[in-house]
C-alpha cells in the first residue's frame, strides 16, 4: 500500500534536484563572470543565491515537519537525515559560488594565461563532481557516489598546483599581489565546492547502505585505489 | 485556533459537560474546519471522549448527564429541542475503538443504514454498498464474498467495514474513536491512509491517545486536560512549537 508519507519523501527529492540544479547553474555562472570579468554575470549569481537561500528554509522546514510529525524509520529516516545535511552542502556551494563571483572584478586586466587555464579546468571538475553527487542521491546509487569521492583528489592536486605556481611567479607587484591572491580564493572556493560534493556523496553511501566512510573511515576508499 | 484556510463545519462555544455532579468538559470552545482531520489528544481521563461523543449526542444514552453550552452544525444547534437525533447521527457518523459488525453479511452490514433511512431500491442500495466499500478501500478485498458474514473478516477488515458502514448514509463528518488501537500495526497503517483519503470528501474528527497517530493523520490537533481544551492549533505547530507548556509536557512525556 503506497504511503502519502512515501509521496512527501519523494517531493522532498524532487526539491532537493530543483536545488541542486540552481547550485549547479550558479557555479557556471560565478566561473564565467570571472572569466569574462562580466559584472552583470556576477550579479545573477547574488541574486539567485536569494532563491537558493529561500529553497534552503523550505526543504529545512519540510524536513522538520516529517521528522516531527511522521516517526521515520531505517531507510526512510536515514533518508530524512541525508536530506537535512545535503540541504546545507548545497547552500553553503552557492555561499562559495558568491565568493567566487565576488572576484571578478578583481581579475580585470593582464593575467597569466597559464594560471587561468587551471580555474576553468577545476570548475569542470567540480561542476561534474556536484551533478553526480546529486544524480547519485536521486539514484540512491552507491557506486556512482563513491566515483565522485574519488574525484576530489584531482581537485586538491590542481589547486595546490595553482597555488605553488604563484608563489614561483617573478617580480610581484601590488596589482599583480590582488590578482594571484583573487585567484587563490577561487580555487579554495572550488576546492570547498568539491569538499561539499565528496559531503554529498558520503550521505548518499550513508543512505543506501547504512555505512559511514567520511573522515577516517576513508580506509575504505584507499584500500579501493590500491587494489586498482 | 488552527489558521481558517477552509469553511467552518462545526462549532462548539462555552460546551460543558456534566455527569451528575462532575463537569467533565469546561466551557469547550472549538471550529472544526471541513475536509480535515481534526485530532483530539490527552491522558485517560482528560475528557476527549466524552468530547468527541458530544459531537453527536452519543452521550444521550448515559443516565444522568446534561450540557451547557453549543454545538451548532450548519448553524443550528443540535442540542435544540426540534432536533432529530437519528438524522443527526446520518449527518454525523462515528467509528467506534472495536469494531463492531453486525452479525449479517458483509453486504448488509453496509445497506443496513440505508434501509433504516428507508432507501428501498435494491439496485441503489447495491451501488451504495459498493461505493461505501470502494472508499473504505475495502471492496477489492471483499467483493466477490458480498453474502459472507461479517464476523469472518479480519479485525483490520471489519473496522473499514465499519468505517463503509459509517460512509453508506453519506454524513458530513466522520467521528473515530481510537479506531486503530485494536489493530496491528499494518491494519493501522491502512486506517491512517484511509482517513487521508477520506478528509477529501468528510470531515473527520479522532480521538487518538497515540500522540504519533495523531501527529501523522490530522490538520489540526486539539490537547485536552482535565476536562479543558489546552490548545488547538495546526498539528504541525502542536509538534514542533506548542504555545502553551503544558502541552509541551504532554507531547514530550514529561508530564506529571
Amino acid at each position: 500500500m503506497e504511503r502519502h508519507f512515501h509521496e512527501q519523501l519523494q517531493k522532498l527529492r524532487e526539491k532537493l534536484t530543483v536545488m541542486s540544479r540552481s547550485v549547479e547553474e550558479s557555479i557556471e555562472k560565478s566561473i564565467q563572470s570571472v572569466m569574462l570579468s562580466d559584472a552583470a554575470l556576477a550579479e545573477e549569481v547574488f541574486s539567485m543565491d536569494d532563491a537558493i537561500n529561500r529553497m534552503e528554509m523550505d526543504i529545512d522546514d519540510d524536513c522538520l515537519k516529517l521528522l516531527a510529525l511522521q516517526q521515520p524509520m531505517a531507510a526512510d529516516l536515514r533518508f530524512i537525515m541525508a536530506a537535512m545535511k545535503i540541504n546545507n552542502d548545497l547552500e553553503r556551494m552557492g555561499d562559495h559560488s558568491v565568493n567566487i563571483a565576488g572576484y571578478s572584478k578583481s581579475l580585470s586586466g593582464p593575467r597569466s594565461v597559464r594560471l587561468m587555464e587551471n580555474i576553468p579546468k577545476m570548475a569542470r571538475i567540480v561542476r561534474d563532481m556536484v551533478s553526480e553527487s546529486l544524480a547519485a542521491f536521486v539514484e540512491g546509487d552507491a557506486g556512482r557516489a563513491r566515483a565522485v569521492c574519488l574525484k576530489d583528489d584531482e581537485v586538491d592536486r590542481l589547486d595546490d598546483a595553482l597555488f605553488k605556481d604563484i608563489l614561483n611567479l617573478p617580480h610581484p607587484d601590488s596589482e599583480s599581489v590582488s590578482r594571484s591572491l583573487a585567484m587563490v580564493l577561487i580555487s579554495k572556493n572550488l576546492e570547498r565546492i568539491a569538499d561539499l560534493s565528496t559531503n554529498i556523496a558520503e550521505e548518499v553511501i550513508f543512505i543506501v547502505q547504512a555505512r559511514t566512510i567520511k573522515h577516517h573511515s576513508e580506509l575504505s576508499l584507499i584500500e579501493d585505489r590500491r587494489a586498482r | 485556533m488552527p489558521n481558517p484556510t477552509n469553511h467552518i463545519e462545526l462549532v462548539t462555544r462555552d460546551f460543558s459537560f456534566y455527569y451528575g455532579d462532575f463537569r467533565a468538559l469546561t466551557s469547550i470552545s472549538m471550529d472544526v474546519e471541513r475536509n480535515r482531520v481534526t485530532a483530539f489528544i490527552g491522558p485517560s481521563g482528560c475528557g476527549k471522549s466524552t468530547f468527541l461523543r458530544s459531537l453527536n449526542r452519543m452521550n444521550d444514552i448515559i443516565p444522568g448527564t446534561r450540557v451547557e453550552g453549543k454545538v451548532l452544525l450548519g448553524g443550528v444547534d443540535i442540542y435544540g429541542k426540534d432536533v432529530d437525533v437519528v438524522d443527526l447521527r446520518r449527518k454525523v457518523g462515528m467509528v467506534f475503538q472495536k469494531s463492531n459488525p453486525f452479525p449479517k453479511s458483509i453486504f448488509d452490514n453496509v445497506a443496513y443504514g440505508l434501509r433504516i433511512h428507508g432507501e428501498r431500491n435494491p439496485s441503489a442500495v447495491a451501488q451504495r454498498v459498493e461505493e461505501s466499500l470502494r472508499a473504505a478501500a475495502l471492496w477489492n478485498e471483499v467483493k466477490d464474498r458480498l453474502d459472507k458474514s461479517a464476523l469472518d473478516l479480519s479485525g483490520g477488515q471489519q473496522q473499514r467495514l465499519c468505517i463503509a458502514r459509517a460512509l453508506a448514509v453519506k454524513p458530513e463528518i466522520v467521528l473515530m474513536d481510537e479506531p486503530a488501537s485494536a489493530l496491528d500495526p499494518l491494519a493501522t497503517q491502512k486506517i491512517e491512509e484511509l482517513i487521508f483519503e477520506l478528509k477529501k470528501e468528510y470531515t473527520i474528527i479522532i480521538v487518538t491517545h497515540n500522540m504519533q497517530q495523531a501527529a501523522r493523520v490530522s490538520d489540526a490537533t486539539a490537547f485536552f486536560y482535565l476536562g479543558e481544551l489546552v490548545e488547538f492549533d495546526e498539528t504541525k505547530k502542536i509538534f514542533t512549537n506548542p504555545k502553551e507548556k503544558k502541552t509541551e509536557d504532554y507531547i514530550t512525556g514529561r508530564f506529571g
